[in-house]
């Protein structure tokens, strides 16, 4: 188990929090927050060591330049492929989206 | 398998009712004796091994499907006695239980449903304002102690390395969260609720009272005088504090047990 | 044309998570979602074992009415450590069943469902899950004294360890065909017993002895419905609304060992000859 940090510029904070997924076999928690205007802070705790290039490669591909919402994000997961947690961020980032 | 079948549970179930005779229409392997307890009486039930059970897995002292259905009797037994009594007679349980039984007859016909039935006779024994009492003399396992035990409003635990409450032996234990003992023991040195040790289990504040006796197999003389005055004393503390299970609240090792509790009492 | 109808409209209860069962089962608008995520109060004991925490360790305790009659739902989620109860999650399903007594003291006619999903004791956390289960099994019969505690085995974990001695407590129990109920999980019997006893990879034999049919044809639950969640929000309606004054399966020790008095347990048992047995005695 390791638990990693990462931070990435963004836009104004969302204005709804929401909870998606589950700590189960291959899949995650994801748990978003409104954050302070500029950035977005992940933490993520995961089980599978040695996992933090994929992360930052998933989290970049996704974030990077995209001027997402100012939010705290808060993953546990337990062994999910990039697949389901960008699935899954997806799912949460479209909750707190303002339609 | 050296397996010397424990007779604490008898032991002390004699020596606390001083050799009153048994009540009848139990099977062999549940021992139900009306005796006094500080003066008033009391029903004192231990479950034992017997080796003649109709039930296989059930022969060793384990709490099987007689054994749970039977408990409710004993239990029901009380509460209807004591229906329209001013004071209601202490429950005393002399505990000394391996396991549940593990079978295929147990299963198939509902086990759990008939350690429910046990479970409801004590609970609801102690909602009537029955003071009950468990008396850890031997082991207090899994299933077992939910069904003989755990429903008290008071637990006494023997101080002997004998005495152990846990959910799971080590083998199983290892089997299911996929650790080899060695592991699981490593674990269970450093995270208190998993350890097999009456310290680290008192340590949950689970318990109401721990004593030392000088033999624990053969009960007499000044270890059956201070453990008759511990259960007295727990008989008093019940009718003057109540039959709730609060008491077990409050150790520092089960804060998050307590913190919860007022958390959602707040957002109630 | 109907029948299509209805296939499109069916919604499986088996597939939800533990809070969307409980969206599922309250009246619209009413959840009240207590101890959510956000909380974050998770296990205090899993991470030092190297074993990643969820924010509501498992367990959604959501407020709300069915029927517009008041309802608390306890539900596990058995895709979280296999719905195993640890210290906080078994603390939110006791103590969400302490304050449903207290509301009924109170003259709050509060009633309780607990959708189980659940091996049992989570043996990360052993004697604190086990100390929680009694608390848990003691709330149980101090609610039913008032108001229904309707236990939901849907499936696909089922119930076992001391949560299925928690349901054989419940006033009412349902269960679905995906639904297992036991006290011991396969794996455990065949370590302690042997696989002449138990083959925990047959399971066949398995489903034959604890599945939702075999416990239904028993007379061991008190329902059995399809998988689909219209169906298990009429029957809470329903039993709701007339709980019955049947005695509770726990307190029929009478009936129970007059039938095992009569069962020969000399030959192993099998589905057939338990569906005998208290089938027998139910015509």
């Amino acid at each position: 188990m390791e638990t990693l940090s990462f931070a990435f510029p963004a836009g104004l904070p969302a204005s709804r929090r929401a909870q998606v997924g589950c700590v189960g076999s291959g899949d995650l928690e994801v748990l978003l927050e409104p954050g302070q205007a500029g950035s977005l802070n992940i933490q993520v705790v995961t089980s599978v060591n040695g996992s933090a290039e994929r992360w930052r490669h998933l989290f970049e591909r996704m974030f990077a330049g995209a001027n997402p919402p100012a939010l705290n994000v808060d993953i546990h997961d337990f062994g999910a492929t990039p697949g389901v947690v960008r699935l899954r961020l997806e799912q949460a980032l479209e909750e707190v989206s303002d339609v | 398998m050296s397996n010397v079948l424990s007779q604490r549970g008898l032991n002390w179930l004699r020596a606390l009712t001083a050799g009153a005779a048994e009540q009848s229409g139990y099977p062999a392997s549940v021992r139900v004796v009306d005796a006094a307890l500080g003066g008033q009486p009391a029903r004192y039930i231990a479950v034992v091994p017997d080796a003649q059970n109709r039930f296989p897995r059930a022969r060793s002292g384990e709490v099987g499907l007689l054994e749970g259905w039977s408990l409710g009797c004993a239990l029901d037994e009380v509460i209807e006695a004591d229906r329209d009594a001013p004071v209601k007679r202490a429950v005393v349980a002399v505990v000394d239980v391996p396991s549940q039984a593990y079978g295929r007859r147990e299963e198939a016909l509902g086990i759990h449903q008939a350690l429910a039935g046990a479970v409801d006779g004590y609970a609801r024994a102690r909602l009537a304002g029955h003071p009950v009492i468990a008396l850890l003399v031997g082991k207090a396992m899994s299933g077992a102690f939910l069904a003989h035990g755990y429903q008290a409003n008071r637990i006494v635990a023997l101080r002997d390395p004998g005495v152990m409450v846990h959910a799971m032996g080590k083998e199983s234990a290892a089997r299911v969260t996929l650790r080899t003992v060695d592991e699981l023991e490593a674990f269970a040195a450093k995270v208190p609720p998993m350890a097999y040790d009456l310290d680290s289990y008192a340590s949950l504040g689970l318990l109401w009272e721990t004593l030392s006796v000088e033999a624990i197999e053969t009960p007499q003389g000044d270890d059956l005088a201070r453990v008759q005055a511990c259960l007295e004393q727990a008989q008093a503390d019940i009718r003057t504090n109540g039959t709730d299970l609060r008491g077990r609240l409050g150790a520092a090792n089960r804060a998050a047990s307590q913190r919860v509790r007022e958390l959602l009492r707040a957002q109630w | 044309m109907s029948d299509l109808n209805a296939l499109l409209h069916s919604r499986s209860f088996v597939e939800l998570g533990a809070r969307q069962r409980a969206a599922a089962l309250l009246d619209q608008g009413s959840l009240r979602d207590l101890l959510d995520p956000f909380a974050r109060v998770k296990s205090p004991w899993l991470e030092a074992q190297g074993i990643v925490a969820q924010a509501d360790d498992g367990v959604v305790v959501a407020k709300g009415s069915i029927g517009g009659r008041p309802v608390v739902i306890a539900a596990i989620e058995g895709n979280f450590q296999g719905g195993s109860l640890g210290e906080v999650g078994g603390a939110k399903l006791a103590g969400a069943l302490e304050l449903a007594a207290e509301d009924n003291r109170n003259g709050i006619p509060t009633a309780a469902v607990l959708l189980l999903e659940t091996g049992g004791v989570r043996l990360q956390e052993a004697n604190l899950g086990l100390a929680a289960i009694a608390e848990v099994q003691a709330a149980i019969v101090e609610v039913r004294q008032y108001q229904p505690v309707i236990g939901v085995v849907a499936g696909p974990v089922g119930c076992f360890g001391g949560m299925s001695i928690a349901a054989g407590l419940c006033s009412h129990l349902l269960v679905t065909r995906e639904a297992r109920l036991g006290l011991n999980g396969p794996q455990v019997i065949e370590q302690e017993a042997g696989l002449d006893e138990y083959d925990s990879r047959d399971r066949p034999f398995i489903w034959s002895l604890t599945g939702g049919e075999q416990r239904a044809a028993c007379g061991l639950v008190d329902a059995y419905l399809a998988d689909e969640v219209s169906v298990i929000r009429e029957c809470l309606l329903q039993t709701l609304e007339q709980p019955g004054e049947a005695l509770p399966r726990s307190r029929q020790y009478a009936r129970f060992l007059d039938l095992l008095a009569r069962f020969d347990a000399a030959p192993q048992a099998d589905a057939a000859s338990v569906r005998a047995l208290y089938q027998g005695d139910q015509a």
